[in-house]
């Protein structure tokens, strides 16, 4: 390979990894929200498909990319909102019914989003921040999806909320011991729903970027299980928001390094990169987790770590 | 025998009647007599693509007098699709069936025609070989290898970078066929021109195919094809990239009207009519269709505005000379990328060879492994 | 007692049923905003499940590997563990099936095929085993790690039969060498449905005969509702939850043998349709007793085998189905919580106090 061709490689890797962890990026902040409360939401698969179709409509029907944002948010909101309550009632389970709202969502997105196959819809704006090269290279890696920027800051946001605010303290409690947040007079129902409401809207501009970015249209085929995943990359990033940032950019940039290699004519094992963030993940938790004390960061009422 | 009675027992325990309602004298005696089809696909109805190629024919045959169409989208390629045809059969009184996706011949599609003798069944990708597979059953293809080579001319006339690019699914010999066709077209338009083809492992993968193609775009790539189930979304990103690009499947010309060059699509309704009034009349099953631009099997998409007038009447000569049946696409000599003669010189495989269809290289000119 | 276990019988019936009507009262909802008539999809669902021989053929056929794939979740579900990595246990089966005759030829007849079936047993019980001595050993927690464990499974899967073992005849649709034909299995006599069935039923059977009638199933059951009392009456914890994985993985392992052999005759990608996912909300809604999954699952297959019915009739979308099973299992789900809370039978609930509410039920 020849340096050229390398860095070529190397930059179209690295804006992969931000085009391709978007909505990894999102998906894993709901999810650590959700988590942080002491629930799992296994749903946000189903979350993530139906925002990225709702989110589709929304620009569509209204020609404004920022409503089908919104449309998104606010539809992953509303299916996080079903899983939310549903766990709320006594001897719900939330790994069985994070499945089924998968399903549910899976297939309204599909079943709402028939005639959305073939239009096209507004898209989401590009950042360009790569305008003082001359390299089309590195102008398209650095040309960058307008929610990232919004999903750094959102990750800054959470990482200081939940050290420093009361809000951010009272979803910690409610994770770490439900007894002691009672004992506070606190509503761990009311909390928990609304964490796993705001981790439904968080994961819904995931879905938002995958329909309205990146590829930028809707499909049945949009996710590859993007939102399944993301109970492993909150488990990866140790429940830390800054982490969710470098767990998705890893896992984005795991899904570009395959293309980029075979596009500079280095082919094969393309199963086994695609492969390779989930044998890391494995990695990771099998040398880090110990059966003597629970994984360090994971809320208590989690029963992550039994 | 084992097969009448499994047929019979079905009968008689009530498969809703349907079933019996279509024996085949019946069909024979009344000549064109109304006539029930099955199509299957394998993904949705309106996805740009190969299933949408169907669709577009099913819509044409739906016109026509006396036939009545039952259709399943997204029917995977397991047991549901036995079911499935079955199903058209013993329900809906289907005596004629289309299942489109490659994946139902061996063993969904065999396995019913050999509980169902009197229904036919005409399945779509060249697998049907004479005294292997029984008589009710048969495939048809096109060779779109042709609209693939008239794309490659386009582009290699449109090729600033002399670099173009072919996104794939998966290194099998109908994939292979195209890509190779692609770069032999651009080829002969400009040697020094090469195609950079990335497999994303998947028939229908979007994220894969989007970042494939800002790969290949990233070296400097500017015109691509490909060779998915859904081109729309390559389409797309090519266009974002202000690169340009060549359809395939169906036309994909209004997503991107000025990236796009022209296309290799699929005209499946010919070969649907002739297989359709073949069993309406009651002429034996055509059970190895085959065709080309010749045949009306493919046809291209008209060019976009962009074309040169140069790439328009090199590729309308090369056309009209396919048209006319004078044109071979795979006439020696051919090397691979490693450099190995896959085909002699002064050799020709025609288009009906079937060595063509067990494709397994990439020609001198691509970069890539198969 | 009789009168509790009669209760919880009527329980466990009555909420699921109730929870399905009200679904299908929703999906119908769904319909009607389709522009379909409501009314004429309830009468095809019920045609396209139930209606006919080929319909009951049809749904028991789809049934057979969601029992499996069900006891996967309901096996260490019993012994404390919530594994969903079924995926990749039925895919690592598949692949240990189809490729026993890359090592050797295994004997024609059934001996052979038992022999290929043992093959994917094994595989999916080590797969899912690994998941539960993971937990046990490293604590790491389980969910996660078989979900994993079936992203990777399919990546290898694909890798080694798209690639190294590909059978070079296979053109268009890679897939590994087609099993000899005296190895594959058939259909239970006259009907159009294959052994699998009998697997399915057979292995939910001996499941809850295990659960509830073997020292070693009760053990399984003690350790699952309290691991510390087990520990405290020295059940041997870690052996006994990692066993509970493999059996679980052994089913799994066997529908994806079953698929091999029995529907696709070698391995390839097409295996991957998510019967393992579907198998989790199976094992849930029959609460992890195994022969309650019998029933669930051939319901499940009912709905996959109206839902060809809806398209082909009304010409609903494929995705119907998928709302009807989606709303379905949270509904379902969700009334999980209403369990003892059977208001007509409420009464017999204290039995010592109020003897007059013995005639209740």
């Amino acid at each position: 390979m020849t340096p050229d061709v390398l860095f070529d490689v190397v930059i179209g890797v690295i804006g992969g990894a931000v085009r391709v962890g978007a909505p990894f990026l999102f998906v894993s902040l709901g999810e650590c929200i959700t988590e942080k409360a002491g629930r799992i939401n296994l749903g946000l698969e189903g979350v993530l498909v139906f925002s990225a179709m709702a989110g589709f409509a929304g620009a569509y029907w209204s020609g404004s990319p920022w409503i089908g944002v919104l449309a998104a948010g606010a539809s992953g909101a509303l299916l996080a909102l079903l899983h939310g309550l549903a766990c709320s009632l006594t001897r719900v389970n939330d790994i069985a019914m994070g499945i089924a709202i998968m399903l549910l969502g899976a297939g309204l997105a599909f079943y709402l989003g028939k005639p959305l196959i073939q239009p096209q819809a507004p898209q989401i704006p590009s950042i360009f921040l790569g305008e003082w090269s001359t390299s089309p290279t590195v102008r398209a890696a650095l040309s960058i999806n307008a929610l990232f920027p919004f999903g750094i800051v959102l990750a800054i946001v959470m990482a200081w909320a939940f050290a420093n605010t009361r809000w951010g303290l009272v979803i910690r409690m409610v994770g770490d011991s439900a007894d002691a947040a009672r004992a506070q007079g606190t509503s761990v129902t009311a909390v928990r729903v609304a964490a796993t409401v705001a981790g439904g809207f968080i994961a819904g501009l995931g879905g938002a970027s995958l329909s309205l970015y990146y590829p930028g249209s809707w499909n049945e085929g949009l996710s590859s299980g993007q939102g399944l995943i993301a109970v492993a990359l909150v488990i990866f990033a140790r429940w830390r928001p800054l982490n969710c940032l470098w767990a998705a950019l890893l896992f984005g940039g795991a899904g570009a390094i395959g293309p980029a290699l075979q596009s500079a004519g280095i082919g094969g094992g393309y199963y086994l990169f695609a492969a390779l963030p989930y044998a890391l993940t494995l990695l990771i938790l099998v040398v880090t987790c110990s059966p003597a004390r629970t994984l360090k960061g994971a809320p208590m009422e989690l029963g992550m770590s039994r | 025998m084992y097969m009448w009675n499994r047929r019979d027992w079905l009968r008689a325990t009530g498969a809703l009647g349907a079933g019996a309602l279509a024996l085949p004298w019946s069909r024979l005696a009344l000549g064109q007599a109304p006539i029930t089809i099955g199509f299957i696909y394998v993904g949705p109805r309106d996805d740009f693509g190969y299933n949408q190629a169907h669709a577009e024919a099913v819509a044409e045959i739906k016109k026509l007098p006396g036939i009545k169409a039952v259709e399943e989208e997204n029917v995977p390629e397991t047991q549901s699709v036995q079911k499935s045809m079955q199903g058209m059969i013993s329900q809906d009184g289907a005596t004629l069936l289309f299942p489109t996706s490659f994946g139902y011949f061996d063993p969904h599609m065999l396995a019913v025609a050999a509980k169902n003798s009197n229904v036919r069944f005409a399945h779509c990708g060249g697998m049907w070989t004479e005294g292997k597979h029984p008589k009710n059953t048969g495939s048809f293809f096109g060779y779109i290898d042709e609209g693939q080579y008239l794309n490659g001319v386009v582009a290699g006339h449109m090729s600033k970078s002399k670099k173009i690019g072919f996104v794939a699914a998966k290194p099998i010999p109908q994939v292979l066929r195209n890509i190779n066709a692609f770069t032999m077209g651009a080829r002969s338009v400009d040697p020094k021109i090469t195609t950079s083809v990335v497999f994303t492992g998947e028939w229908s993968m979007p994220v894969k195919e989007a970042e494939a193609t800002n790969s290949l775009a990233d070296q400097g790539v500017d015109v691509f094809t490909m060779h998915v189930d859904g081109p729309k979304v390559v389409v797309e990103t090519a266009a974002k990239r202000n690169a340009m690009v060549c359809g395939y499947h169906a036309s994909q010309a209004k997503l991107a009207p000025k990236a796009y060059l022209t296309g290799a699509e699929w005209n499946w309704s010919s070969a649907y009519r002739a297989i359709i009034d073949a069993a309406r009349t009651g002429k034996p099953h055509p059970n190895f269709v085959r065709g080309g631009l010749k045949e009306g099997f493919i046809k291209t998409s008209a060019y976009g505005p962009s074309v040169s007038e140069a790439a328009r009447k090199n590729a309308d000569a090369i056309k009209a000379r396919m048209m006319s049946g004078k044109f071979d696409i795979f006439a020696g000599e051919i090397k691979d990328n490693t450099g190995k003669v896959v085909i002699a010189k002064g050799a020709v495989q025609k288009q009906t060879d079937l060595e063509l269809e067990k494709m397994g290289y990439l020609v001198e000119g691509v970069i890539g492994k198969v | 007692m009789n009168r509790d276990a009669c209760r919880h019988a009527i329980e466990a019936i009555a909420w699921p049923v109730a929870s399905l009507i009200a679904a299908l009262a929703l999906f119908g909802v769904f319909v009607a905003f389709y522009g379909a008539s409501p009314v004429e999809a309830w009468r095809l669902l019920f045609v396209g499940a139930f209606g006919d021989a080929f319909s009951w053929q049809n749904s028991l056929q789809r049934a057979a590997p969601l029992m499996l794939t069900a006891l996967t979740v309901a096996i260490p579900a019993r012994a404390g563990l919530i594994v969903i990595g079924g995926e990749g246990a039925l895919v690592v089966g598949g692949f240990a099936c189809a490729a026993v005759p890359y090592m050797f030829a295994p004997p024609s007849g059934w001996m052979g095929t038992l022999i290929l079936l043992s093959a994917a047993a094994v595989a999916g019980a080590l797969w899912i085993a690994m998941a539960g001595a993971l937990r046990q050993y490293r604590g790491v927690n389980e969910t996660i790690s078989s979900l994993l464990f079936g992203y990777i499974a399919i990546a290898l899967f694909k890798h080694f039969v798209e690639g190294p073992m590909r059978d070079p005849a296979s053109l268009n649709k890679p897939s590994t060498l087609p099993l000899a034909e005296e190895l594959r299995i058939g259909d239970i006599g006259p009907f159009d449905v294959h052994w699998g069935l009998a697997w399915g039923v057979a292995l939910c059977v001996l499941g809850t005969l295990w659960l509830t009638f073997t020292s070693h199933g009760f053990a399984t059951r003690v350790v699952g509702g309290n691991a510390r009392t087990a520990k405290l009456v020295g059940l041997p914890a870690n052996a006994l939850i990692i066993t509970a994985c493999a059996l679980g993985g052994a089913a799994a392992g066997i529908a994806g043998g079953i698929e091999v052999a029995a529907v696709h005759m070698s391995a390839n990608a097409s295996l991957i349709v998510g019967l393992g996912y579907a198998g989790i909300l199976v094992s849930f809604v029959a609460r992890h007793e195994p022969i309650a999954i019998i029933p669930v699952a051939i319901l499940f297959g009912g709905f996959g085998a109206a839902g060809s019915m809806l398209q082909r009739r009304l010409g609903l979308p494929d995705a119907s189905i998928q709302v009807l099973l989606g709303i379905a299992f949270v509904i379902i789900l969700a009334s999980e919580t209403l369990r003892g809370r059977l208001p007509s039978l409420r009464l017999s609930a204290r039995p010592a106090q109020q003897p007059v509410a013995s005639a209740a039920p």
